[in-house]
């Protein structure tokens, strides 16, 4: 028999050892998130994914379903935290939708526009922040980075390196690569990396492949977030 | 010509009469008059107060971000910006225009067309009507469309529906009607599908009509008015402009044709990748905007107007019939010599929205648009010059990029900068020759901005002149005493004058 949660009063099946993300993507319920990917071990730090568990605060993508537990995701006061926390990840760095090569296909632009986010809201931080071209194929943009590990984790768990990593604290936190020099050009990322096409936003990007996918074609034209995800995470947890 | 009013010599005494802002055109601009006790015009000066910067913050970016970062410079030509950074930056992956595959180069030249229509008609239909149907000097309640709208609503309406055309045929090429994607270095990332080709058919024969309606109306409007639509705001200027090889007028890509007051030929077919060694840019200390001239005239004489009036001027003919037959007309006008009247701006411009009515049924009628080898790549370069015809003027953009493909350097002239100068003049001359020595009202105060208005300006596209521009900064007490003041040269040396 299995075991059941509710998710904003519907009650929805688990198996032993799933995350409350995991259930929930399964059973077709969407909880908004940027770090989360089925693929790789959840990292817990973007909390959009913050839900209220038997009225406690938590993360669902780190936060293991358990029997009887009582799940609150799609409320005005989630909602409104999310759109606040999404709201600090683009004031943070410099995220400028109009000229951006990932517009239509970001997740990070998606999601605010799920969020119903019209302002910034918080004053801008306007950062100065490195661009690194120097690799001949893959480019960093560290205006636009907002420190998801994405690219950390599929270098070490898919690709097999270890390219990025993340260091400094607060508001010193910024992306490394695995090299003496400190550029891109050093490190053995290559194109067909995974870690090169991971970013939720456009950070990491591949060289001379802008505006390519004309508008109309682009991820997000025509779906919001909440169905491209759920179609593609369930299709990449039934592989 | 009236290049006397720029400074007045001696500014004590001078009452000053401020048109803040000029409105009607892109952009934030105002105009300032120095009147003496008998109202007499001393000084008069069209200032571009707002600056963007675009040149300097695009360097540390990707090249291939250009064409749609630069376009965000302006919400009414965006495609002339689009695609003039598209060209500059095909010659970075190594194609040069005659290389640009078919399809695309037709599909590009339809997105141009569909800008230039819909911006004509914005500018006569939208910002100009008023002053021309009621009169320049008409009750401010008359000059809007609003007004347009209530007393020739056939009129108002079909402005309304031919610029909606314009915008309908860049999204279709482009997604979007402003700021859309279409060009990528080397070609474009989509071509028509038979829907949007046959969506964009429908309209086009009306398209046509009104435009050619439109021409008649103009030329009624002029002619009945003569000689004043001839002399108001009108100076005798040199004409820059691109035309094709053999001298037909040309919007997306031609050789640089200029020619003097005189109509004869100062310089034909040059390659634009070559514009500096012909085109300089001088800065002046009261504007945002910079004065360009031909180099090989001088800084006096070597100052030029582009748009549509250059290059009806400029050209040997139109290759679309209907077009052609409106400019053998207004050729008529002047006797076959150069039209310097100011207000023929709107004349020529209406028979450029003919041509590219005409020019894009063509293009829809042509199996080229919905091919689909659509991009070409060659080998990289480091330096691009692109240059296209937009609405107001002949577009420069140059770029220069590092090995990491990164932007180093980047120089725009833009349309409104060339016609800087002959605005100023335009302005003096009005205030010279119809406000001097009569008591300024408001409905007067109109005239200087019709002059302006003639041009289409886009000040806000216009306006880079960043870290060359002389600053003054000045410290004023409570009684409006000078305590201190401190001036920035255009070397960048400060000095606190002696006497502050």
């Amino acid at each position: 028999m299995s075991k059941l949660i509710t998710i904003d009063g519907n009650t929805i099946p688990f198996e032993e050892g799933q995350t409350i993300m995991e259930a929930a993507t399964a059973a077709g319920v969407y909880i908004p998130h940027l770090c989360h990917h089925p693929e790789f071990t959840p990292h817990g730090s973007c909390k959009l994914c913050t839900v209220k568990v038997n009225g406690r605060t938590c993360s669902a993508c780190t936060f293991p379903a358990v029997d009887g537990q009582d799940v609150l995701n799609n409320t005005q006061e989630l909602t409104d935290d999310r759109r606040l926390i999404t709201q600090m990840l683009f004031v943070e760095g410099n995220h400028f939708c109009p000229s951006c090569e990932k517009t239509g296909n970001c997740q990070l632009q998606a999601v605010a526009y799920h969020l119903n986010m019209l302002d910034n809201h918080f004053p801008l931080f306007y950062p100065n922040r490195e661009l690194d071209a120097s690799h001949a194929e893959v480019m960093i943009d560290h205006n636009r980075c907002i420190f998801c590990t994405l690219c950390v984790r599929a270098s070490q768990q898919k690709d097999g390196k270890d390219v990025f990593a993340i260091s400094g604290r607060g508001l010193n936190k910024h992306l490394i690569v695995n090299a003496q020099s400190g550029l891109l050009k050093d490190t053995d990322i290559e194109a067909t990396d995974q870690a090169a096409h991971i970013c939720p936003t456009g950070a990491i990007l591949i060289k001379r492949t802008a505006y390519q996918v004309p508008i109309g074609e682009r991820i997000y034209d025509h779906q919001q977030i909440d169905q491209v995800s759920l179609a593609s995470e369930n299709s990449q947890h039934d592989k | 010509m009236y290049e006397h009013l720029e400074t007045a010599k001696n500014t004590e005494n001078l009452k000053r009469v401020v048109v803040d802002p000029v409105s009607r055109v892109e952009g934030h601009g105002k105009v300032t008059l120095l009147l003496d006790a008998d109202n007499k015009v001393r000084q008069a000066r069209l200032h571009i107060v707002e600056f963007r910067g675009f040149e300097r913050f695009i360097q540390g970016r990707p090249y291939w971000e250009l064409p749609v970062l630069v376009q965000r410079l302006c919400g009414i030509c965006p495609v002339s910006h689009h695609l003039a950074a598209a060209k500059a930056i095909d010659q970075l992956v190594g194609i040069d225009p005659e290389n640009l595959p078919v399809s695309a180069d037709k599909l590009r030249r339809l997105l141009h067309f569909g800008q230039v229509l819909q911006s004509h008609a914005l500018h006569f239909f939208h910002l100009s009507s008023p002053d021309l149907l009621f009169g320049f000097e008409s009750d401010i309640s008359k000059r809007s469309v609003i007004a347009v709208l209530s007393e020739y609503p056939d009129l108002g309406v079909q402005g309304v529906k031919l610029r909606k055309y314009g915008q309908e045929v860049i999204r279709m090429v482009s997604g979007k009607r402003i700021h859309g994607t279409c060009a990528i270095p080397g070609g474009v990332n989509k071509s028509l599908s038979k829907a949007e080709r046959d969506y964009l058919l429908e309209d086009i024969d009306q398209m046509i009509e009104w435009s050619a309606a439109s021409v008649a109306l103009i030329k009624k409007v002029h002619c009945s008015n003569l000689p004043y639509y001839d002399d108001f705001g009108t100076i005798r200027t040199n004409y820059l402009g691109l035309t094709k090889p053999d001298g037909a007028l040309e919007l997306y890509h031609g050789g640089i044709r200029a020619k003097d007051a005189d109509g004869k030929m100062i310089m034909d077919n040059v390659d634009y990748c070559q514009y500096n060694d012909y085109i300089h840019e001088e800065v002046r200390s009261w504007t945002y905007m910079k004065f360009p001239y031909l180099l090989s005239m001088g800084k006096e004489n070597g100052w030029y107007r582009v748009g549509p009036l250059a290059r009806v001027n400029n050209c040997d003919y139109i290759n679309t019939p209907l077009a052609e037959a409106a400019r053998v007309e207004f050729k008529a006008h002047s006797n076959e010599a150069m039209v310097h009247s100011t207000l023929a701006f709107h004349w020529a411009r209406l028979i450029e929205t003919l041509h590219c009515a005409e020019s894009i049924k063509t293009l829809l009628h042509d199996p080229d648009i919905m091919g689909h080898d659509l991009v070409a790549q060659g080998e990289k370069r480091y330096e691009g010059v692109g240059v296209i015809e937009a609405p107001r003027g002949t577009l420069f953009h140059h770029y220069q990029v590092d090995e990491n493909d990164i932007v180093t350097k980047a120089n725009l002239i833009v349309s409104t900068t060339s016609n800087n100068m002959a605005m100023n003049e335009s302005v003096r001359q009005v205030a010279a020759e119809y406000l001097s020595g009569r008591e300024l009202t408001e409905p007067l105060l109109n005239n200087l901005e019709v002059a302006i208005r003639a041009y289409d300006p886009c000040l806000s596209c216009a306006t880079h002149a960043m870290g060359k521009m002389p600053l003054q900064l000045e410290l004023i007490d409570a009684e409006g005493n000078l305590i201190d003041k401190l001036v920035k040269h255009s070397s960048g040396q400060i000095e606190r004058p002696n006497n502050a």
